[in-house]
């Protein structure tokens, strides 16, 4: 139980790290100067700090949207083993429960988007919709692909059984690595499809939706989306760098100590990574977005045929 | 872990990235980035026969991974860029018809190549003969692209691509062809690209530009 709350606890503290030094690495890569390491919770607490104002028509879902975006995300970092495999919380939901959950923030965001009734907020959430709907089958396949290799649809078990050969890649992970940071970059509003920086209408995606927040509840939106993205790189690690992690049995606190350093240095790097895939790419017109996505899923799928018929 | 495990792991991880390679080659637009990508091809190519004559112990593997080092990751993607230059298409991109359903296309090809070689690789004797499969679906993706393309440097991009899948089905099926013929393959390919280096500006010259559909124009009734 100690293990899990550590586990959340410091989720929750590092998740705007994660995306601070994401912004850092950006900058550095555009040669602007970069914001400090620690700008998103000044932001936060600015946030915080401010009274809310929210709009006349604005219903209960409206207010009550952004506490049950942040609650699902917590859940999901409560059930994502990023540093160790032996979690109460792990054991009750698969990765199959997992992207409900991430279904379930993304159907609450939108539908408190409409609420309001401004032009923007649809529009944003239709747009999210719609790429949520194609990203969820390719996050899927992603998955099948592991379930496959370690024969669960849990994800401790994906870990525990991926770190028994620590010397085995198969090559079907390979395609289903590629599809999943597609996946990861469309889900998470970055670049190819969505530009988290921008604040010009008629592209924004995941700032458009969260355009009628304010203080507090807009605080708690771009901390679950913080928190959005590291869940998501810690799949990712899960599935594709489990080393490091605390398995089950050998969890001690030595270990749980290594599992921590392993999770920062493999943040460091896949933060580093992502900056770079960002600052290297171009944003795609939104009507691209099903090609990309589908290329995802195709690629998912073709991780499945050749783990299959390869027989490797 | 015995080493000869540890050979088939990476040449079964090695070819998963060919074919990886092969279907961003089917999505890409530009001609420069196919460039890039036939260079990676090579270099991937190059990797596993090295492992191959590594684990085979063949002195002739050894002289075709360099062959493949120097013809295909160095020279030939170096000529393309001279001649996208030359000719002034370096940022040429082509209006492909839609590239999920030619991936889905390519997807069935996959399929397809892989039951193909299923009665083969059981007979062969290789170590590599897992990835027969994959040299197969490599080939029939080049095929793909140079169906799908309309514009000449990319057409012989999907050839040279190609030659990639059935250089490295020859390696994973046979240990590689006699060293003769290897070289004499290299040579032809050497050849018929200057060749079709020439025909380009010929194209060019008579058309105004690269697109082939204009040559369906030729045909007399």
């Amino acid at each position: 139980m100690v293990r899990q709350f550590g586990e959340v606890a410091l989720a929750i503290a590092i998740a705007p790290l994660f995306a601070g030094w994401i912004a850092q690495c950006r900058a550095w890569l555009q040669s602007r100067t970069a914001p400090p390491l620690i700008q998103p919770y000044r932001m936060l607490r600015k946030l915080f700090n401010k009274d809310a104002a929210l709009a006349i028509d604005a219903s209960p879902l409206f207010r009550t949207t952004p506490y049950i975006v942040f609650g699902t995300m917590v859940l999901a970092a409560a059930i994502i083993p990023s540093i160790a495999t032996d979690l109460p919380f792990a054991r009750v939901a698969d990765a199959i429960a997992l992207i409900g959950l991430f279904a379930t923030a993304r159907v609450f965001l939108s539908l408190a988007a409409m609420d309001i009734g401004t032009a923007f907020g649809t529009m944003g959430a239709r747009r999210d919709m719609m790429i949520g709907f194609l990203a969820e089958p390719a996050l899927l396949m992603v998955l099948f692909n592991a379930f496959l290799l370690s024969g669960s649809t849990a994800l401790p078990s994906v870990v525990d059984a991926s770190t028994a050969h620590p010397f085995f890649v198969d090559p079907s992970l390979i395609f289903a690595a590629v599809a999943f940071v597609m996946v990861l970059l469309a889900e998470n509003a970055r670049i190819p499809i969505d530009n988290p920086a921008t604040h010009l209408e008629l592209t924004m995606i995941h700032e458009a939706m969260a355009l009628e927040y304010s203080a507090r509840h807009l605080a708690l939106v771009e901390w679950a989306s913080d928190l959005k993205l590291f869940n998501y790189a810690c799949i990712g690690f899960a599935l594709f760098l489990p080393w490091g992690i605390a398995t089950h049995g050998r969890d001690g606190a030595p270990e749980l100590g290594l599992a921590v350093a392993a999770l920062l240095v493999k943040l460091i790097v896949a933060g580093a990574a992502l900056a770079l895939i960002e600052s290297l790419s171009a944003k795609l017109r939104i009507f691209r977005a099903p090609e990309y996505l589908a290329m995802a899923f195709l690629l998912a799928v073709l991780g499945l045929l050749v783990h299959l018929l390869l027989g490797a | 872990m015995h080493p000869s495990y540890m050979v088939t792991e990476v040449l079964n991880l090695l070819a998963a990235s060919l074919l990886l390679i092969s279907f961003a080659m089917l999505s890409r637009r530009r001609t420069q980035r196919l460039i890039t990508l036939f260079a990676w091809q090579g270099l991937v190519l190059f990797a596993s026969t090295l492992l191959v004559a590594y684990s085979s112990g063949l002195r002739e593997l050894y002289y075709s991974a360099a062959l493949t080092l120097l013809l295909k990751v160095i020279a030939l993607p170096w000529i393309l860029q001279r001649l996208i230059h030359r000719l002034g298409v370096q940022w040429d991109s082509e209006t492909l018809v839609n590239i999920p359903t030619t991936m889905l296309v390519g997807l069935g090809l996959v399929i397809f190549a892989f039951g193909l070689a299923q009665p083969i690789s059981r007979m062969a004797t290789t170590i590599t003969r897992n990835t027969i499969g994959i040299a197969l679906a490599v080939i029939f993706l080049a095929f793909l692209m140079m169906i799908t393309r309309r514009k000449a440097v990319t057409q012989v991009i999907g050839f040279l691509a190609m030659e990639n899948g059935l250089f490295f089905a020859a390696t994973s099926a046979t240990y590689g062809m006699p060293m003769v013929i290897e070289l004499g393959i290299a040579l032809d390919l050497l050849i018929g690209f200057f060749i079709l280096g020439i025909f380009f500006f010929q194209i060019r010259e008579q058309f105004d530009s690269l697109d082939l559909s204009n040559m369906e124009a030729l045909k007399e009734d």
